[in-house]
């Protein structure tokens, strides 16, 4: 029953962790597409800031990654 | 030891012997030791030795190289090749970033930080591309147990550089303000000065923030990556070939993968650490 629990626990760690950043680095993305299309001069300053923003939203679910894998194989 | 060494070990032990540090610490009963069986005593006085010295090491690999790249300087007539290229490279890459975000004063310590945050970080991240196995078995060879290679995934070393950039931050802000335009900005800040608590506790948990995110980000990052690459690892070893062979090609995917990881988490820290120094050097109310 812990066992399964913990699966469960992890699962949800790494899922949802996943939906949230998927969320917002495709709505990242999406603003700096139009962004892009709107003022191709920028592309360059642009590209600088997604990647910053996008190292900042990719953090969150790594970490969930890492700690729901711990949980299921480690712990 | 080594007849311990033979003994077929589970998963989870493989696992938790490659996330455990050498300890070198001061114990009660036994003075200065590095037995891992002791390593509960230690308290206070315990080392990290492999996570400091594999990071000392790295700084000093930093440094050098930086220096030993440079002299070629002195001939300017002909243009600048292999690794004087790189550190120019580099050297650019901060001080365009640093004069685009670091704009509210005028402070010399910031470039340089900012390239040895950026070069340091990102050469204790590559740790991590080493195959999980390969310097653990060496230091097993000369009779370490536990070795950790990469720096970056032992919290203590994440959050000591957090914390130099907090002190930094609260040095500057101190400086530059005064320390009563500090406490101005931590009380007064929101709402007004009728509110003074409320703003002690927003602002406060505010300051507190920053270097706390800055090293657990850092730590979380490293500590993910280096994870997944110890599960591979781990097909490898305890599977049947078809597995093993499944694993080698999961293996190259995460690496590369995780170059952008490793070389964007450094980047993050540098743009961050810099950012908060200049939100410390800024004096106007916003």
């Amino acid at each position: 029953m812990e066992q399964s629990l913990i699966y469960i626990a992890s699962g949800l760690m790494i899922g949802l962790g996943a939906v949230g950043a998927a969320i917002g680095v495709g709505v990242l993305g999406g603003k700096f597409l139009e962004g892009a299309a709107r003022q191709p001069e920028l592309i360059p300053m642009l590209r600088t800031q997604l990647f910053i923003v996008m190292g900042l939203v990719d953090a969150v679910p790594m970490i969930g990654v890492g700690l729901g894998l711990y949980l299921m194989f480690a712990a | 030891m080594a007849s311990e060494a033979h003994e077929p070990i589970t998963s989870q032990e493989y696992i938790q012997h490659h996330l455990t540090n050498l300890v070198c610490g001061k114990t009660e009963s036994h003075g200065w030791t590095c037995d891992p069986h002791y390593s509960e005593e230690m308290g206070f006085w315990a080392f990290h030795v492999d996570s400091l010295g594999w990071s000392i090491f790295l700084g000093i690999l930093f440094i050098g190289l930086f220096r030993w790249g440079l002299p070629k300087l002195a001939s300017a007539s002909e243009a600048p090749t292999g690794l004087q290229n790189f550190i120019e490279m580099c050297v650019e890459f901060v001080n365009e970033n640093v004069q685009s975000i670091f704009t509210s004063a005028k402070n010399n310590l910031i470039g340089p930080m900012a390239l040895t945050v950026l070069v340091w970080v990102f050469l204790m991240n590559l740790m991590d591309l080493i195959p999980v196995d390969y310097l653990p078995e060496l230091a097993k060879g000369v009779g370490l147990e536990y070795f950790k290679v990469v720096p970056t995934t032992d919290p203590n070393i994440t959050l000591g550089m957090a914390l130099a950039v907090f002190i930094l931050i609260i040095f500057y802000s101190i400086k530059i303000k005064g320390l009563k335009g500090f406490l101005a900005e931590l009380t007064l800040h929101p709402f007004g000065k009728y509110l003074m608590p409320v703003n002690l506790v927003l602002e406060g948990v505010n300051l507190i923030a920053k270097p706390i995110s800055l090293g657990l980000r850092l730590f979380g990052n490293l500590y993910a990556g280096e994870m997944i690459f110890i599960l591979i690892a781990l097909m490898l070893t305890f599977s049947s070939i078809s597995v093993g062979l499944l694993g080698v090609g999961l293996h190259l995917i995460w690496a590369l993968f995780h170059i952008l990881i490793l070389a964007l988490q450094a980047f993050i820290f540098m743009v961050l650490t810099i950012v908060y120094l200049a939100m410390a050097h800024e004096t106007q109310d916003h």
